[in-house]
């Protein structure tokens, strides 16, 4: 019974083709916009995430602006947190301006920086040739320098400069590595920085306070706590003066992205299913209509010995089919622009199985909604006045 | 002694049109034997139509008894109505009332299909069926590809097909030339003389001579006409 009733039904919808089509043109649009606009968002989404999290999902980022009475946070600030559970490391930045020279030629405006082994460590790519700055490097405050690729062409040309000396700020250092070029878009032009151990920059530059630290969690299901334990300690170091520091924990960040995502892409899709809806009534329209049409089919197959309920079931499958029809149509359309415009802005295209599953699912529950009233309707006919309505 | 397979007594069908009553059917008797070929002969508005609708299980009677096969038909829901008319009925109406996409073969399965026949089985029941009334060469054409006689036979095939109780017939020469309703009419006698029990409704006195048995219709009652040997 079942097997005839869709046979009936393709039989149906292929020899009605033009009418079908126009049908299932409501459930197509709605199913493909629904569907590329999920996978868009979710696309789009991974793709931020991602970026965040190769930020590093298990750190905390502390940022300096000071107070007039503390300026920024001193060694001894540091070893506090450090002494708090949960932490793996921390990696401090000082940052400042300075000039470099090397054999008479200088350099001005250049990018100091102050990091430390834990830094290196945790980020990959730092350098392109040379070794990090290490534990010792950090302990001793040796005088080591990382440098940027414009200096190291500048000043090196035709030599290479690891193991020579270059003077920072008028001191003289031992270039350990050169660092990665970066494009001229990044955020951080690396290209005119040079990077030593903080311990040094602390003592030698006059830089007496640490601008921003980076806190890495070992465990990043209990980053709130130790991001609160953390806040604590700056409260503290800075008298309860709240501004003097900004502290961001990239896991809630992460969290923030998703959720607020999530609601976008739910908000979106809401309005994509209005479409679905109006392609539902188109089914239901049409399906009246074939029920209409096909009155005296109706009354034939009473008389033969349909029980209404077989009639309705006919019916339903007839809408269910349908919409099952447009839905495969507008789910291949929907992820195929999905695909192209992930092409286009340059964000990851990943089709999910519940994605499937919710284009699936929707379509034939349209078929069931709204095929539902007509296929009663057609069960409800009295055979007599349908088998008379030739 | 005959088996009595259809009896109906003081039969009375009323229609509610507005705030009127109009009786159509004003107590009926009838009694009809397995192999009867009954003619049922009317002229149009004498409630035939009804009677016919009543016989074939499409409407119940509004007083009176009506037995088909010893069962009491009554105001009984539609299911159980359904499964007498698949079980009892075999339909033969005057527009052939065929579906267009369907072959013929497909047709005459319909019935088979609600029956719950297996689809093998359907396929071989329809095949013999369809070559009992001279259709085996036309099984896969379309309604539209057959003469109106030929169309006319595989909605007999298909009345048939079930091996129901009542082979009942709603003018079924009404939409067909003559020499085409001659040839439809002795397929009826032939299967009144294989046993099948026929009843035919019609308007016209000579297509109703066919039966072995005529009744009259007049003004919703029922007089008992001439048997034919």
């Amino acid at each position: 019974m079942l097997k005839e009733s869709i046979k009936m039904a393709l039989e149906n919808i292929v020899s009605n083709k033009m009418r079908s089509f126009l049908t299932m043109l409501g459930i197509i649009i709605g199913v493909g916009s629904v569907i590329a606009l999920i996978t868009i968002v979710s696309g789009a989404t991974s793709t931020v995430t991602d970026q965040v999290a190769s930020m590093g999902a298990n750190t905390v980022t502390v940022q300096v602006q000071g107070t007039p009475l503390k300026q920024g946070l001193t060694q001894g600030d540091v070893n506090k947190i450090a002494e708090l559970s949960n932490i793996s490391g921390i990696a401090p930045t000082i940052s400042g301006q300075t000039t470099v020279a090397f054999d008479g030629n200088t350099m001005d405006e250049i990018t100091l920086q102050g990091k430390n082994d834990v830094y290196f460590e945790n980020t990959e790519d730092v350098i392109s040739s040379g070794r990090i700055i290490n534990t010792i490097d950090t302990e001793n405050k040796s005088r080591v320098a990382l440098i940027g690729n414009d200096i190291a062409n500048e000043l090196y040309i035709g030599k290479n400069p690891i193991g020579q000396e270059i003077k920072i700020g008028g001191i003289a250092y031992h270039v350990i590595g050169i660092l990665q070029e970066s494009d001229s878009f990044a955020s951080a032009d690396t290209n005119s920085s040079v990077i030593i151990p903080y311990t040094t920059a602390m003592g030698v530059v006059g830089a007496k306070y640490i601008n921003s630290m980076t806190v890495y969690i070992a465990d990043e299901a209990l980053a709130d706590t130790t991001t609160r334990q953390i806040e604590g300690v700056l409260t503290k170091a800075f008298n309860g003066d709240e501004d003097g520091y900004s502290i961001v924990n990239m896991q809630s960040i992460l969290e923030t992205i998703e959720e607020m995502t999530s609601i976008l892409s739910m908000m979106l899709a809401g309005i994509a299913s209005i479409s679905l809806v109006v392609g539902g009534i188109g089914i239901m329209n049409m399906m009246l209509v074939s029920v209409t049409e096909r009155t005296s089919e109706i009354g034939l197959r009473k008389a033969l010995g349909a029980e209404p309920k077989q009639i309705q079931l006919q019916f339903l499958i007839e809408s269910v089919v349908l919409c099952l029809i447009g839905g495969i149509i507008g789910f291949i359309l929907g992820v195929s622009l999905a695909w192209v415009v992930a092409n286009l802005i340059g964000t990851s295209f990943a089709l999910t199985a519940s994605t499937v599953l919710l284009a699936i699912g929707f379509s034939a529950a349209i078929g069931v909604v709204f095929g539902f009233m007509p296929a009663r309707k057609a069960s409800r006919l009295n055979p007599i006045d349908a088998l008379r309505s030739i | 002694m005959p088996e009595k397979i259809l009896e109906m007594k003081k039969l009375v069908k009323t229609y509610i049109m507005g705030e009127e009553e109009q009786m159509v059917l004003k107590g009926i008797d009838l009694d009809i034997n397995r192999g009867d070929f009954l003619s049922v002969l009317g002229p149009s508005g004498s409630g035939k139509s009804t009677l016919m609708n009543i016989i074939g299980c499409l409407d119940v009677p509004t007083s009176g008894t009506y037995y088909l096969s010893g069962e009491l038909i009554r105001d009984l829901p539609e299911v159980d109505l359904s499964h007498i008319r698949n079980r009892e009925i075999g339909f033969i109406f005057q527009q052939f009332q065929l579906l267009p996409r369907l072959s013929a073969q497909k047709n005459v399965e319909l019935p088979l299909i609600y029956a719950g026949v297996p689809e093998k089985e359907r396929q071989a029941r329809s095949a013999h069926i369809l070559e009992r009334v001279g259709l085996a060469d036309k099984m896969n054409n379309r309604p539209n590809q057959l003469s109106g006689g030929q169309q006319q036979r595989v909605a007999i095939a298909r009345a048939l097909v079930t091996e129901p109780t009542i082979l009942l017939a709603d003018e079924p020469t009404g939409a067909l030339d003559q020499q085409t309703g001659h040839q439809i009419m002795a397929l009826f006698k032939e299967l009144y003389q294989e046993g099948k029990t026929i009843v035919m409704i019609t308007h016209d006195a000579d297509v109703a001579k066919n039966g072995s048995r005529i009744v009259r219709i007049v003004d919703g009652n029922l007089s008992e006409g001439v048997y034919n040997a």
